[in-house]
């Protein structure tokens, strides 16, 4: 709707794991290179590992197989095994974008002993209603929108097959 | 969501987006370009067009369509299936190490865990 863009847009998903919270914690913010989509790499370099810096105000970073570094944000908030907030500073144009922000709210509640429930939230993803013409872009680069529109498309045609 | 899903989940319609992401196209256009009725393209249409997929202008006495490219839907599809995939990889990753830590256990005593 219309009016989307002028209230926040957001995307939460929740998955539990069979962990204790401070393992899933780590596990989550140290191992990121292990679940990362590999597809989902703005540096022009293939992607070799995703990095966290473990503190507030850490670099979040991919690391090329070159060996070279491609900003993706920092952290804002590091509450270890409770919560850690990423800051996501990708523009729509797929660049690293110091001016931009929208956070990755990550919290890990316990419970059980070996049991933990990770919510994640994007929050203001609005902010990239702001740039209409970077939306443009985004949508014509084959690796970007246009992309995942027809990765989208497929998944949508095999749901409709399986007659969802 | 579901309008999404519901308008991709149609072969023509797919094939009508991926004429339109080169570009503004007329209805006509499409019409002779698929192997469907021009009235069956603004069917087509009409149910993008719902699912804020497409948007249409006037231009002249023609009625072009094209990729709606400021619509903040497409941006929370794109992060809501990406933040999907990239968890249901965390969870197994996480089961995986679970499975470890339980084997581990289980050779260094015998009080190993179920689960």
């Amino acid at each position: 709707m219309d009016t989307e863009s002028d209230s926040t847009v957001e995307v939460s998903r929740s998955v539990s794991v069979p962990l204790p919270q401070a393992q899933a914690f780590e596990l989550f913010t140290t191992q990121m290179t292990e679940f990362w989509p590999k597809e989902h790499s703005i540096s022009d370099a293939e992607l070799a590992e995703v990095v966290i810096e473990p503190r507030r105000d850490g670099r979040w970073f991919e690391r090329g197989v070159d060996g070279s570094e491609c900003e993706w944000g920092r952290v804002a908030v590091w509450e270890p095994p409770r919560k850690v907030v990423l800051l996501w500073q990708i523009g729509a144009d797929w660049h690293f974008d110091p001016e931009f922000e929208t956070e990755v709210e990550v919290t890990f509640s316990a419970e059980g002993p070996d049991s933990c429930r990770l919510d994640l939230c994007h929050c203001n993803l609005q902010r990239y209603g702001d740039s209409t013409e970077q939306m443009r872009a985004i949508f014509d680069d084959p690796a970007g929108w246009t992309g995942t529109l027809a990765a989208f498309a497929v998944l949508a045609g095999v749901q409709a097959a399986a007659g969802d | 969501m579901d309008a999404v899903l519901d308008a991709l989940g149609d072969r023509t319609r797919r094939s009508i987006l991926e004429r339109l992401s080169a570009g503004p196209v007329a209805v006509g256009v499409l019409a002779d370009q698929l192997p469907v009725s021009r009235p069956a393209v603004s069917q087509h249409l009409r149910v993008l067009k719902e699912a804020e997929l497409v948007v249409e202008s006037v231009a002249g006495t023609r009625r072009l369509y094209r990729i709606d490219k400021s619509g903040l839907r497409v941006v929370r599809e794109y992060f809501d299936r990406f933040w999907e995939t990239t968890l249901d990889n965390f969870a197994i990753l996480a089961e995986a190490e679970a499975r470890d830590d339980t084997r581990k256990r289980g050779t260094g005593n015998r009080r190993t865990k179920k689960g």
